[in-house]
């Protein structure tokens, strides 16, 4: 009689399948790693058996005519891009999480806070729709004939104003990454002991100056974290990319050339390679970009976590 | 004797001020000056949002109309039509990703939280947040590998698949930290009345952090609304409604995308619309999880 | 809307370069038959090759023929001629008409005419007053049958070309950005001034591009059109699979660039219900469908052709039995 609406009832067999249950979802997680893993190294074989690892790198040819593969455009393309983003994004991000979190009123914070998050939240095909359609004209018809006259003997800036190549592509990049540097950066500051930083300004120091000698010293591991984690971002992403960076696949020194990322080209290459090779090259430049991401990742996590365990322990 | 620098120079009277000795007035405007980059980097930053908010729901708002929600595409180079069968193909394709996505991440999630202190937990843990940074269009490569080619065709279990992998890890890590929230003197409480373990962490942990789960949830959803490579290549697209899972099936992502590299100037609007239909949504699925999380906080301590 | 639920629904993918007339054709035929449903990807030949050889798509679609190596693995397939179609060589900011011949717009693609008044191109255009902007050369970016026509003419008039470059659906460009399809080609070229790029025909009316009229092989210079397709295709050894080039045709006024744009389906088909439906839809488009072809700017099948096709058609079979439309006439 008392079974029914006993709560106590149920116990020590329910508790092994909810506990097994439970282990299985936790698995699953490594098992989704390992499948990416193997589905990936599966269907890139037939190109490295014929190409050769080494040569698969370091080539620079991509003839799918003549089954000839090399993913160093696309790898170059990827470093280019995200280096302008990085360069671009790291010192506005800095300087938006330090605001935020240092130096902006309640109110204030909130509202910048509150657009933040809206930037982090725009898809990336919109931030490519809105690139091309606004950022690509300002770039050909304004800003590069620009810099084409003031620094046109830099190699860096030669050639003629497309619009569309790696300075597009990375411009666009370093608006993505932004929010998630900013967001990292307030998260590693704020969990910052604010006894540091008080301790700087009894003393007499300015804003600015309990900023850079107490605040940024401890902050800095967890800020290059946040970094990495930008840069991680950067190189993987896929839509902005393709629609603005000119898919040519050869590497140029201009930054005003066109060229061509690993996440473009298998996006645009993959629905329609034929044969083994092709895709199996295409798998092979997403092999590489998922070793790159994964160990910035990795990296990223655990300076991130260094940083903010750090100092909760100092506390 | 050179005077010692004083920090109450500031709150002094102006003529005593202008007595103030040059290191403490170059500190000063060092202040203001970073203080103004910093500001300005907020400009920077705040910038091409507004251009690109502004933009969307201006030029996107020409095009919404009744026909562009209910009617399928017009052929090529002809205007007219809509993007009904896209729109209705993103509910679609996401909420099949749900299904996939959302038991394994939270149930992810509460293994981390419950059973995640030792070494599968540690190594779980470390996988989720690795793997949230791997980028989409590997994820979507991986379902081509998986579903694609062994059905012999696109469709839209197989993008679901690729978008629920996409939800899971960041959904793990999200769902853990909720769960953690919970005191433990619920938990201890319930055990202490004879309730079992499990029943316990089902009823009485998981209802509670319950707003913190769906604010997670309606997070990842409004992230796999928004992806667009991994569907190139596993739901592709459609120019009709499509109900069934086995067939290519039409989304917003991917018609943005089509519209917007396209030479006709009747896409480029429709992109725009679409493009305002997507932020709707996401907006939509953000700004839920959001209430959610801020009715959460004054609830059950 | 029961039929909308209760449709048979026929995949395909493939060429861009017909999109627009495909587009069209389904968009009718579905008019006509609520309960068929031909959803078409264009995704490029490429693409389109490689679905139906692992028959993730009930029809694939290419202007390129399928190579040996191709046919190997796609055993019992069918090119379906479909209709005729021409490349146009489009441009930014440059008079249309502006005449070219073969070397030289060989040599633009391959890096070595940068500008627009280079003295190659004004001593083709006397009195054309050619802008002093640099060449912006637009290519595509995906494996593409446009392509495969285009190179195949440029290797057949530039020996640097076929040496240096080749002919394929996707070859090594030695300049110039990257377009997604069609579209994106046309797209690039609309939006940059001092392009030139390689589109359809139908891409470049709709869009109102100027195009460049281009030496024949008998030294005429020709625009694309639905006349001079016609005509380059008109003295064709058609042979049994339909997988032939007709660019650098002879001909007055024939245009260099045309080609044949093909369906292809198996021979045998594996879905009773499909296998019909999609013959009937081969034998609508090669009879009413043309008609729908002028005034998107494609040229109708000759009428040789088109009987020839009429009897591929028929042949197809649904799991080994001959079908009601073999046996009907």
């Amino acid at each position: 009689m008392r079974r029914r609406n006993d709560p106590s009832a149920g116990g020590h067999a329910g508790d092994q399948v909810f506990a097994g249950s439970l282990t299985l979802f936790g698995g699953g997680v490594l098992v989704v790693f390992g499948l990416i893993v193997l589905v990936c190294v599966q269907l890139s074989r037939p190109a490295f058996a014929k190409i050769g690892f080494f040569h698969f790198l370091a080539g620079s040819d991509w003839n799918p005519v003549e089954d000839s593969f090399g993913a160093l455009p696309f790898i170059y393309g990827t470093l280019v891009t995200a280096a302008i983003a990085i360069v671009v994004a790291v010192p506005v991000s800095i300087g938006l999480a330090l605001f935020l979190t240092e130096m902006a009123p309640a109110r204030v914070r909130r509202v910048v806070g509150f657009f933040v998050e809206l930037l982090a939240g725009i898809p990336s095909v919109v931030y490519g729709l809105w690139g091309l359609m606004v950022l690509v004209p300002l770039l050909r018809s304004s800003v590069q004939p620009a810099l084409g006259k003031a620094f046109g003997f830099v190699p860096l800036f030669s050639g003629p104003p497309l619009g569309l190549g790696y300075l597009a592509a990375g411009l666009i990049l370093a608006i993505m990454i932004l929010p998630t540097i900013a967001s990292v950066s307030v998260e590693v500051l704020r969990t910052m002991p604010s006894s540091l930083r008080e301790g700087a300004l009894a003393l007499g120091a300015t804003r600015w100056e309990a900023i850079r000698m107490a605040v940024l010293p401890y902050a800095r591991r967890g800020m290059l974290g946040a970094v990495m984690l930008g840069l991680g971002r950067a190189l993987g992403e896929t839509m902005a990319v393709t629609m603005l960076i000119g898919n040519q696949p050869e590497i140029h020194a201009s930054l005003f050339a066109p060229g061509y990322s690993l996440a473009s080209v298998i996006a645009n290459e993959y629905a329609e390679a034929t044969g083994a090779i092709h895709p199996g090259a295409l798998t092979g430049l997403a092999l590489v970009l998922f070793g790159v991401t994964l160990l910035l990742s990795a990296s990223a996590r655990l300076l991130v976590r260094l940083s903010t365990g750090q100092l909760r322990s100092a506390a | 004797m050179k005077e010692q620098a004083d920090p109450m120079a500031a709150e002094m009277p102006r003529a005593v001020a202008r007595r103030t000795p040059s290191p403490y007035r170059w500190r000063r405007a060092t202040n203001a000056i970073m203080t103004g980059l910093c500001a300005l980097m907020v400009a920077i930053a705040v910038v091409p949002l507004i251009s690109i908010l502004y933009l969307v729901i201006s030029r996107g708002i020409g095009s919404l109309s009744l026909t562009f929600f209910t009617h399928l595409p017009a052929p090529v180079g002809e205007t007219g039509g809509g993007i009904g069968n896209a729109l209705v193909g993103t509910l679609y394709i996401v909420g099949l990703a749900c299904f996939i996505g959302l038991p394994f991440g939270i149930g992810a999630g509460v293994f981390l939280a419950e059973r995640g202190d030792g070494k599968l937990g540690h190594a779980v843990r470390f996988t989720a947040e690795v793997l949230s940074g791997v980028p989409s269009v590997i994820i979507g490569v991986v379902a081509y590998g998986l579903v694609v080619m062994p059905m012999h065709r696109f469709s839209a279990i197989a993008g679901a698949v690729a978008l629920g992998i996409l939800m899971v890890p960041t959904l793990a890590r999200s769902t853990e930290e909720m769960v953690r929230l919970v005191p433990r003197s619920l938990r201890e409480a319930s055990l202490a009345l004879g309730v079992p373990a499990w029943k316990t962490s089902l009823f009485v942990v998981l209802r509670t952090s319950l707003g913190g789960l769906v604010n997670a949830a309606l997070l990842s959803v409004a992230r796999a609304a928004g992806e667009t490579a991994p569907l190139l290549f596993t739901a592709l697209n459609n120019q009709y409604w499509n109900f069934r899972p086995d067939q290519p099936t039409a989304s917003l992502t991917v018609q943005i995308y089509n519209y917007a590299i396209s030479p006709y100037e009747d896409w480029h609007q429709k992109a725009w619309g679409a493009a305002l239909c997507l932020l709707l949504l996401v907006g939509l699925l953000s700004l839920t999880a959001r209430a959610l999380a801020g009715r959460r906080q004054t609830g059950p301590a | 809307m029961t039929t909308i639920l209760m449709a048979l629904l026929i995949n395909g993918a493939g060429a861009t370069f017909p999109f627009p007339l495909y587009s069209k054709w389904f968009n009718e035929y579905n008019k006509q038959h609520a309960d068929l449903q031909f959803n078409y990807q264009s995704i490029g030949s490429g693409g389109g090759i490689k679905q139906i050889t692992e028959r993730t798509v009930d029809f694939g679609a290419t202007d390129a023929p399928m190579s040996e190596a191709e046919l190997a693995k796609a055993p019992g397939i069918l090119h379906v001629p479909m209709v005729l179609g021409a490349v146009a060589v489009v441009s930014n900011g440059v008079p249309d008409g502006v005449k070219l011949g073969g070397d030289v717009l060989a040599d633009i693609f391959l890096g070595k005419i940068s500008k627009w008044n280079d003295p190659r191109i004004a001593a083709l255009n006397p009195g054309v007053k050619l802008p002093d902007t640099a060449i912006a050369v637009a290519h595509r970016s995906d494996g593409s049958g446009t392509t495969a026509v285009f190179t195949d003419y440029l290797a057949k008039v530039s020996p640097e070309w076929k040496s240096g470059v080749g002919a394929g659906k996707s070859v090594k460009w030695p300049v110039g950005l990257g377009g997604k399809g069609n579209e994106g080609v046309t797209g690039l070229v609309k939006s940059t001034p001092g392009a030139i790029g390689y589109v359809e025909l139908a891409y470049a009316k709709q869009n109102a591009l100027p195009m460049v009229a281009l030496k024949n092989a008998d030294g005429q210079f020709v625009k694309p059109s639905i006349e001079s397709t016609s005509e380059a295709a008109a003295g064709v050894e058609m042979p049994a699979d339909y997988r032939v080039s007709i660019t650098n045709a002879k001909g007055k006024g024939a245009y260099p660039i045309s080609s044949f744009t093909y369906l292809l389906v198996y021979k045998d088909q594996g879905d009773a219900e499909k296998g019909k439906a999609l013959q009937g839809f081969l034998w609508w488009a090669i009879h009413d469908g043309q008609k729908l072809a002028a005034p998107l700017d494609y040229a109708p099948l000759p009428k040789a052709v088109v009987a020839k096709v009429e009897g591929t058609v028929k042949s197809i079979t649904v799991k080994g039995a001959k079908s009601d439309l073999a046996t009907a006439k």
